[in-house]
């Protein structure tokens, strides 16, 4: 094993602990917390990746704006405490589900690939490269998301505001 | 030099880490979490395969992922709030006006 693969396993393990966590918190705080250190693990893989730019971007608007919207919807709804109250009634149905997927998805994963074979080298990709392959090729894709961001500004302000009609 | 298999174990138990959020909450705000994990997992592998094939198509679509994901998180917190001022709960499983 490689340095890089060590550094991998590293930040794998803890992001798979904090998102267990994450699914099995009795805190809705916690959970966002726990949702931090995953996400923030899963920029790490990608520093490991070398995709620079989508790391920076992960830390930026996941960790700095999505958690922070999160932690916003918790403040402004009643967080209860404990597991009955965060939890529905089939946690068993949906851990079978969960390790069925998991199976799945592991399954199709050791079939398709070597365990050894395809092994990745990151090569560095910086951040002019894939600035140029987003308004080359995907101009149009890019469009259409600028779009639906402010079509989703504009309904969170419709929806959120108060109707003063009534 | 790191094996692919093993970044897309990661990425598979993360995406189901995220089924059973999304099957086991009946807090809607942890159930948009549990979302936000299965788009992560999909990243993951998005970046995965964009180095292992030495494409820079992948990284792209990492990003419009993260941008959809964003949008989806600010609509859907305003849905749960304007749910929350109208019905004083945000849980999934008594929200049912629309269930017959």
């Amino acid at each position: 094993m490689s340095a890089q693969e060590y550094a991998f396993v590293v930040l794998a393990l803890v992001g798979t602990v904090a998102a267990f966590r994450l699914v099995t918190a009795r805190n809705v705080v916690h959970a966002a917390l726990y949702l931090v250190v995953t996400l923030a693990m899963v920029g790490g893989v990608y520093l490991i990746l070398a995709a620079e730019f989508v790391a920076w971007v992960q830390i930026l608007i996941y960790v700095g704006a999505i958690v922070i919207l999160f932690l916003f919807g918790l403040m402004l709804t009643k967080a209860p405490i404990g597991r009955e109250a965060l939890d529905n009634q089939q946690r068993g149905i949906a851990l079978l589900v969960g390790l069925g997927v998991l199976a799945g998805l592991v399954f199709l994963i050791q079939n398709a690939f070597h365990w050894s074979d395809p092994k990745i080298q990151p090569i560095h990709v910086t951040t002019g490269a894939l600035g140029e392959s987003l308004f080359r090729q995907y101009v149009l894709p890019f469009e259409a998301v600028s779009f639906l961001l402010l079509a989703a500004l504009i309904g969170a302000i419709v929806l959120s505001r108060k109707d003063e009609r009534s | 030099m790191i094996r692919l298999p093993l970044v897309l174990f990661f990425s598979a138990v993360l995406f189901s880490a995220g089924v059973y959020g999304v099957l086991a909450r009946r807090n809607a705000v942890l159930v948009l979490m549990s979302i936000e994990l299965m788009l992560n997992a999909v990243n993951v592998n998005l970046i995965a395969f964009s180095q292992a094939l030495h494409d820079l198509t992948g990284q792209a679509f990492a990003l419009f992922v993260i941008a959809v994901a964003a949008a989806e998180v600010g609509i859907g917190l305003a849905i749960v709030i304007l749910i929350y001022r109208n019905r004083e709960t945000i849980n999934i499983d008594e929200v049912n006006l629309l269930k017959w």
